[in-house]
């Protein structure tokens, strides 16, 4: 794994002075928000309800305009959605179309994208669904699966394309807690062979410190980063060793006591 | 009752079909001893001019001619309908502009168009057409608009993210999703069609069941009149049928996921 200072100097993707207001005169989602996130890093982005981290993942994925400041990935702003990143969104059974099996779903992902031929493209989304542990279920429509299965099969579309970077919107927040802990294994597992770079937003701090290399804090709404703090666990992380280590217990409180700081802030300051 | 009894009528239609026996029979039997007028037929006679009109080729061929111009219109409507109901439902600019039409256009029942496409188209073929094609228009446009607009935005949002051309999206996202809601108004729009198909037959034709039948009524051939009504009646359910059959093709993902299976 990189050092911080290693990834720090990456600026692999930079925020940079972000701001996002949703009218004229209406209140701010984010303000002013600057971080950066280094080549093959795991950031986790966590704040209060309301505190704009969707808004945010939106601008990140250029699925929306921010009101001022930019994203620049590599070097380049980013107006638009771009192919080296995918976005992973929390409502799965949308993201993932109903009328759509298992292979074609995954397929969809690189139908347009790469123009191979028939069985080339079979192949590749076969593998993806062996990664993920579906391969059994290619022919199954997604009402036939759980809410894991159809998370699964949104990260096999997301990895078909060969993405550089996933971009993940509460990913795990509507699953039980048996499936979170083994998406939040595969995940890790995937992000380690497959060199990605993650940005992973969530509102649970156990979450966050658990999967990532550097959780980014946020602000009650308007959304201002709070504090950047370094994760320094060793991977592969493991759900009972690490969740017991004094390190992690450390970070745990740290972060729980400046989210509560800021869900009290939050309330002071709304109307 | 007894309980096997409620059970059967539970468990299955066939109750239902006994009705129709029940009442078919009660028909006969009303015809034969207690109502003796011409114009309330012995079922009996009623098949047996049925079959004649089948055999020698009249009905069919009058089937067939209501088919032609009912599909033809149907057919017209289902291609326009989905065409400006995807396109007011994804473009809000569209919409602003046809809205208003629409709403002004949408009241006014389909037969009430006649008298001007006399005027206009004269009193053909075409006019004939024309009529079911603009009163099966509106339940069709409506409920593709309808679908179209209540697409999750998640569900853009994800072609988006795949990198899908506007296209692309509408191909392998907006209709699909929509798909429900436009076979929806497709199934309301074809019972429409044929009631006008019937209506334009009945008031200027020389062909097609609403034509035979009203025809029959004014030569007195009642038994005739009740055989095209009967041959409308199997017609319509059999259109209904094969209909919900497509359907079911078509969006099993969407009625298995609904649980209406």
């Amino acid at each position: 794994m990189y050092s911080p200072q290693e990834y720090a100097s990456m600026d692999y993707l930079a925020i940079d002075r972000l701001s996002k207001q949703f009218s004229a005169h209406g209140q701010a989602a984010c303000k002013d928000i600057s971080f950066a996130v280094g080549e093959r890093e795991f950031v986790a982005l966590i704040g209060p309800s309301g505190c704009g981290k969707s808004t945010l993942l939106h601008i990140v994925a250029g699925l929306s305009a921010a009101t001022s400041g930019a994203v620049r990935f590599k070097g380049a702003a980013v107006t638009a959605p771009r192919p080296e990143m995918t976005y992973i969104f929390q409502q799965y059974n949308k993201s993932i179309f109903p009328w759509r099996s298992v292979i074609d779903n995954v397929g969809l992902g690189v139908k347009y994208r790469l123009q191979l031929p028939r069985p080339e493209m079979e192949k590749l989304v076969r593998e993806q669904l062996k990664r993920v542990g579906l391969d059994r279920y290619a022919d199954y429509f997604p009402y036939q699966l759980s809410g894991g299965m159809q998370q699964r099969v949104a990260i096999a579309r997301a990895l078909a394309r060969r993405p550089e970077m996933l971009l993940m919107d509460e990913p795990f927040s509507a699953l039980d807690a048996m499936m979170r802990v083994e998406l939040q294994d595969l995940l890790l597992s995937l992000w380690q062979q497959v060199g990605l770079t993650i940005l992973f937003v969530t509102h649970d701090l156990d979450e966050a410190l658990y999967l990532a290399q550097r959780v980014v804090v946020l602000s009650a709404s308007p959304g201002t980063v709070a504090k950047i703090v370094e994760v320094p666990l060793a991977y592969p992380r493991s759900q009972v060793a690490t969740r017991r280590e004094p390190v992690y217990l450390e970070l745990r409180a740290q972060l729980y006591r400046l989210m509560v700081e800021q869900v009290i802030a939050g309330r002071a300051e709304a109307p | 009752m007894s309980s096997r009894v409620i059970h059967w009528m539970e468990s299955s239609r066939a109750s239902g079909v006994l009705l129709i026996v029940l009442l078919l029979g009660f028909w006969q039997f009303s015809a034969l001893y207690l109502m003796d007028t011409p114009t309330w037929p012995p079922v009996t006679r009623i098949f047996a001019v049925w079959y004649e009109n089948v055999v020698d080729g009249t009905l069919i061929r009058h089937l067939l001619a209501t088919l032609w111009r009912q599909m033809l219109g149907y057919s017209l409507a289902v291609l326009l309908g989905i065409t400006l109901g995807v396109l007011m439902g994804y473009y809000r600019i569209l919409n602003n502009l046809f809205e208003p039409l629409v709403e002004i256009f949408r009241p006014i029942p389909g037969p009430a168009y006649l008298p001007v496409l006399i005027l206009f188209v004269g009193i053909g073929h075409e006019m004939k057409v024309v009529l079911i094609m603009i009163a099966s228009l509106f339940p069709i446009l409506l409920n593709t608009y309808g679908g179209v607009r209540s697409i999750d935005p998640v569900q853009l949002d994800t072609a988006r993210t795949l990198g899908l051309t506007t296209a692309q999206t509408m191909r392998e996202v907006v209709l699909p999703a929509a798909s429900p809601q436009i076979l929806t108004g497709m199934r309301i729009s074809l019972a429409i069609s044929l009631i006008l198909a019937i209506l334009s037959e009945m008031i200027v034709s020389t062909d097609g069941l609403g034509y035979f039948t009203l025809l029959a009524e004014r030569t007195f051939k009642v038994p005739d009149m009740y055989a095209g009504i009967f041959t409308l009646a199997i017609f319509g359910y059999a259109l209904n049928r094969l209909f919900l059959l497509g359907e079911s093709k078509l969006i099993r993902w969407h009625l298995e996921s609904s649980g209406r299976r």
